[in-house]
This record gives structure tokens, sequence and C-alpha cells, in this order.
């Protein structure tokens, strides 16, 4: 017998007997919580992220000045004007650790929970593009904030690739003591956009 | 047998040998009670906590209850998406077929994502000794791995390490496998961090095959989960060209959306935050992004016997959180290694007797690991009841000597005891001579109870092991019956029953 063939055939002697069918009892959604992109700014601050509030048209000043000069790598469906950046055209890891940030947009953001989640669609890039540079500037409309986790999960398309982001890459594992910034970019600054 | 420590002793011994390490104690303590603070905060500002636990349990144990099912819709939607799925009975097959497909690749190397699968399964050990080098990224891992010791904890393997250590470790080891530690290096932790990234990037840089385990695997879409925060997960599941995952078959949920409770309840259970820096989840292959080549190993070792067991079957649940270790007073005291396995502390006192059997001695020891407080089962997420499946499990190791043919201190007493309260002559005489113990004990012992009860110290015989750790009470110099007899039920009015 093969290993799958035996495997299953052991799972279904161990459950013998046991009634398959099984109600699930629904996850509790949170309250209202008011006002979601305010909460979705302290929450994504309390990670010691930067977050930075702008109306549209002043979009491309705000993310110029926040990359103030750093050598960022950009989506080729970004739409938006960045004299210097360079759109990312399928660069190997070595080219991307020469960049010094990054600039993305985002899929959905949770105001409960202070995440972004990128699906990583033309806006977004490849995941390697907002992962090896140290500066991840990542752009979220504020109509793309839900209250909380399940609002995402109903949003997102599980066949894409996703990245939920809550703050800078962290480590706890040194006397439980939180450091930001391991591996993945040590400075996300979010640009919540109204 | 796999996912237990090679020729560690049984758990009292290792546990004995724990506590006389005061620096141990206190970086556990000091470990423990940061995290505990930090998971009750972010809970208790969920106020529907309590049914969240419900929903997460729920889905879990729907996804046990027709396993098989879920199986095929996953390796189904796995398959469609373009990745490769493999089945492995054991830790030899799974390690087999991830060694074999890195050989494919040419490759000698592979860099790792926290696992406890691939911890479970031994896997460094025999890519090692297959030619092929595994780096651990996560930082504990890193930590645990350059120091040549062992894992102590699910979440932070190196949590029995203080940071002046770890920055010894690091000056020691790295420069024997890649890039030294900063001269200087300080015991800041945003130093030693600092130190693992630079060691480790150009592993990342250069990985061509890396290998991950997965917190959920998602039957209707094929998708595999993994949760973590320092990044090196990303960095592994996006940049080499082929990527290995071996997934128990617990992992798997039935729907895309039973991903909500899990990702709800895990964070704030396990790290003690609302959710976790990072999580990654793929469907198989994306054209044009992260590797082209993806595999899976859908892995059995024991948990189809743990399936089996009608009561301990919950025990498959645990999403390894780990806040039952967090808040257990016995792993807070002698930590991870004594309980001689990658999982340890109250999940691992019960998981490793289901997935194993309890015929060796340490296996066997664990379901006593516990003083069944409770604690556990109040924090866990998944509502697994171990208390009640340690008491079942204890039940078990007591059946599986029912053959010995020299039978256990406690089953000769068992047997004498069933004999004596089978016959009311027998058990009046046992009664006489138990009330003399009770007067004499009154009067000579020098150990008393709280309250002033006198009680035996320490017994000689196969009593000893019992009466070392714990004070018996002297017994009443009258038994009930007694006091029933001389004071016609009470009516009486004789008091007085001597002795306490
Ligand atoms: S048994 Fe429950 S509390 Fe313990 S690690 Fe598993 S899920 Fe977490």
């Amino acid at each position: 017998m093969s290993a799958r063939d035996e495997i299953l055939a052991k799972v279904r002697s161990a459950l013998d007997g046991v009634e398959p069918a099984y109600a699930v009892p629904p996850a509790p959604r949170v309250p209202d919580r008011g006002d979601l992109a305010a909460l979705f700014v302290e929450r994504v601050e309390d990670y010691r992220a930067v977050v930075t509030r702008c109306a549209a048209p002043d979009l491309a000043g705000v993310v110029a000045q926040v990359l103030d000069g750093a050598r960022a790598v950009v989506p080729p469906g970004l739409d938006l004007d960045l004299p210097g950046a360079v759109t990312d055209d399928g660069f190997t890891a070595y080219e991307l650790d020469r960049f010094d940030a990054v600039v993305t947009r985002a899929r959905v953001g949770i105001a409960e929970t202070g995440t972004i989640v990128l699906d990583h669609a033309p806006d977004q890039g490849r995941r390697a593009i907002s992962l090896v540079p140290d500066l991840h500037v990542c752009i979220v409309d504020a109509g793309q904030v839900v209250a909380d986790v399940p609002d995402a999960i109903a949003l997102l398309d599980p066949a894409r690739p996703l990245t939920w982001i809550s703050g800078p890459s962290a480590t706890s594992d040194i006397e439980l003591d939180r450091v930001e910034g391991v591996h993945g970019p040590r400075t996300l600054h979010v640009v919540l956009v109204s | 047998m796999s996912g237990t420590f090679v020729g560690m002793p049984a758990f009292p011994t290792a546990a004995r040998e724990a506590l006389g390490d005061t620096q141990l104690r206190r970086n556990l303590a000091h470990a423990t009670r940061t995290i505990r603070d930090k998971r009750a905060k972010v809970v208790a500002e969920v106020e529907e906590w309590e049914e969240l636990r419900l929903a997460g349990a729920g889905v879990k144990e729907a996804a046990l209850r027709d396993l098989a099912t879920h199986l095929e819709t996953l390796e189904d939607s796995l398959t469609r998406a373009g990745a490769t799925v493999h089945w492995a009975r054991d830790a030899e097959e799974a390690c087999a077929i991830v060694a074999s497909v890195t050989k494919a690749q040419g490759a000698d190397e592979v860099v790792k994502v926290k696992s406890m699968a691939t911890q479970e399964i031994g896997l460094n050990e025999a890519l090692e000794a297959d030619g092929i080098a595994a780096w651990e990224t996560d930082l504990a891992e890193l930590i645990v791995q350059l120091g040549e010791d062992l894992p102590s904890h699910i979440l932070v393997p190196a949590i029995h390490r203080n940071r002046a250590e770890i920055r010894e470790i690091f000056r020691r080891r790295m420069g024997a496998v890649g890039r030294p530690a900063p001269d200087g290096l300080s015991d800041e932790p945003a130093a030693l961090a600092g130190a693992a990234r630079e060691h480790l990037r150009e592993k990342f840089l250069r990985a061509k095959v890396a290998v991950s385990g997965a917190n959920f695997a998602v039957a209707d879409t094929g998708t595999l989960v993994v949760v973590e925060s320092e990044g090196n997960g990303r960095m592994c599941l996006t940049l080499p060209e082929v990527l290995i995952s071996v997934v128990g078959i617990e992992k798997v949920v039935a729907t895309w959306a039973d991903l909500d409770p899990m990702l709800r309840l895990l964070p704030r259970s396990s790290t003690g935050e609302r959710m976790n820096p990072y999580t990654s989840t793929w469907s198989g292959v994306t054209p044009g992004d992260g590797p082209q080549e993806v595999h899976v190993v859908l892995l059995d070792n024991g948990r189809t016997r743990a399936l089996a067991d009608d009561v301990g079957r919950q025990a498959l649940r645990c999403i390894r959180c780990s806040a039952c270790l967090n808040v257990c007073p016995v792993y807070e005291r002698v930590g991870g290694h004594a309980y001689g396995s990658v999982y340890p502390g109250p999940i691992g006192a019960i998981l490793n007797p289901l997935l194993n059997g309890v015929t060796d001695p340490q296996t066997a020891s664990l379901p006593y690991a516990s003083t069944l407080c409770g604690a556990c089962f109040e924090v866990c997420p998944v509502r697994i009841d171990i208390p009640s499946v340690l008491v079942d499990q204890r039940a078990a190791v007591v059946d599986s000597h029912r053959d010995d043919r020299i039978p256990k201190p406690e089953a000769v007493a068992m047997k004498g005891a069933a004999w004596t309260f089978s016959s009311a002559r027998r058990l009046a005489r046992a009664e006489q001579a138990s009330g003399l113990a009770g007067r004499v004990l009154g009067r000579f012992s020098r150990t008393t109870l709280p309250g002033g009860q006198a009680a035996a110290g320490r017994l000689p015989g196969p009593a000893a092991g019992w009466t070392s750790a714990r004070d018996l009470p002297a017994p009443p110099a009258e038994s009930f019956r007694a006091w029933w007899l001389r004071t016609n039920g009470g009516t009486d009015g004789g008091q007085d029953g001597g002795g306490s």
C-alpha cells in the first residue's frame, strides 16, 4: 500500500464510529468601534510603525519626503510619480538588497489589529520587493480599512499569495524583550490617504 | 519513536537536575512572567474571548472528525495549484523525501523556517547525515543550533538562555558557519538581533531550497499559512526557487473562512500581540512570484494513533501557541528540557504519549509531570482539556503494566486494599492497626501539617518515593466505624473521637 493510502486508511479506522458532521459555533464579531481610520492609525503606531495621513493630491509629495532621497524600488503598477525610483524588473535577491526602500500600495487594512495585507497585485509587486529593502513605505487608502480579521478574510482571494504585515519585523526571542527589526524591513512607514 | 530526545532520563530525574540550576530558574521565571502578563493584557481586550475560543475549538474539531475527506480535498486543491504532494508515514520517510527533493536541485544546503514538525522528525540531523546543511533562521532556533543545545519552549526555544549567554554563543560560533559576529558585540537584544540579521542575510540571498512547516493548511483552497515575527519566514518562503513544507495531517482546516477565529486566537495566545508582525499565505505556485517549485509533505508520524484515542484526540487541535507552557507551575520551575521532547510543558505531557505510546519509561513518566491544577485548560485557545487527557494517559500507563511479571508496588498495594475492603472483619482489623499508628505518630511525630495534624516524615521501603516530597497525614486514632459503634451513631454525645 502506498503511504498515502495507508495514512488515509488509518485515519478512517481511527475515526470509526465518530460522527463526521460537527456544527462549528460562529466566531463572534467585535462591537462597533466608531472611526476605523483613527483606530487603524492608533493600532499601527502601537507596533512602533510610523504613520502619516495625507490627502490624495499630496500623496506623491508626502512619499518623496518620507523617502528623503533613499534609493527606492517600486512595483510596475504603483501609478505614482516618484523621481529617482526604479521600477521592478525582475531583480535578483542580490540586486534588491542594494535598494534602501520600497514603495507599495496594499489590498486591505485591519483596524482592530493594525494590520496591512498585501495581495501582491501589480500596484504592490511580487513578494520579494517588499521584503528585502530596509524601509517599506506602504500606501493605504482610508476606504480600504475594515474593522476586523473576518472582514479582511472575506475580501481576500486565497488563490493569490498574501502577506499580512503588523508593524516592522520584530523578535522577542531574547528574554522576551521585543526588538524591532530582524530580517524584514526594519522601518514600516504607512501613508494613509483620505 | 521520534520527537523525543534520545537518551533522556524520565521526567522526575531530569526535573530534579533542572531544579538545581538557579540560573535556568531565574531565566525561566522572568521569561514566563513577561509573556503571561502580555497575553493577559491582549486577551482582556477581546470581550468575546470565550466565544472566540469555542469557535476556534470547533473549527479544529470539525476538521479532525472528517479528516480523511479534508486531506483528500487538500491534496486535490494543492495539486491543482501546482504543488507536488507527498505523504510520509513516519519521520524517516518524511526526511527522505526532503533530502531527495533537495538533492534533485543539486543543493547542499537549505534555509529553514522554525517548524515544530521538522524538529519532531529530526530533519536537521537526517539532512546532515545526507551531506546537506540545514540552517535554522529563526533567532531562537539559531541560538539553539549554534549553541549545540536543545530547544526548551515551543515558541521561544532558547528561553533558557539569557542575553549574556547568547552573546557568548554568537561570538564563539558564528564565524565557524558563516559571517562572524561583529567585533565588540554587546549583549543588548537589539545588537544581538542585528548580528543575526547580518549573519543570515548571505544565507537567505543565496539559498536555492527552503524548508518550512505550516500553522494551518486550508483544504478547500490548498493554502498554507505561516505565522511569524522576524521576517525570516518571508525570506525562506519567497526568495528560494524551491520550497518544501512539512505539514502534520492535523494542521488541516476545512475552509478559507475557518482561518478567522484561528488568526485572531493564535497571536494573542502566543506572543501576546494583537497580531504577529508577519503572516504569509500561499496556494501552490504563483508564476513570477516566489518559489516556482512547491512541495508539501503530509506527515502522520503517530498522529493517526492519537486520532484513534477518544479522549486524547482533542490534543490534535493544538495550534502550538505555547500559552499552556507559560502558565504551568511545573514548566515554570523545571523548564522544557526535563520533558525530553520537542513538545514540552502540559501539551508535551499528553502529546508525546499519544503520538508514541507509553511503552518507554521516559514517555510513561510524562503524564505525571503535572499538578492537574487546570491552568493550561483555562488559557488554551482551542480548549484542549489537558488535565482530563493527563488523567486518562495515567490510566494508560497503569494499564500497560497489567501483565508485568513483577507488579509495581502501587499495584500490590491496590490489590491488598481491595482484599481488605472486601471483608468487614479484615477492614476492622486494619482500622485497629491504623488507629494505633495514628496514636503513636500523634505523640512522637516531629512533622506537623498546617492546622496542627501530626504527619509521618519520610517512610522507608516502597513508600519512600511517595513521601520524599510529601507529608503523609497521621491516621486518626479512631476509625469512623469504631466511633459510630462507641457513640451509637453520635447520639451518646461522644464528640471526642481522639487522635486528630
Ligand atoms: S495545548 Fe492549547 S495552549 Fe497548549 S500549545 Fe496547544 S493550543 Fe496552545
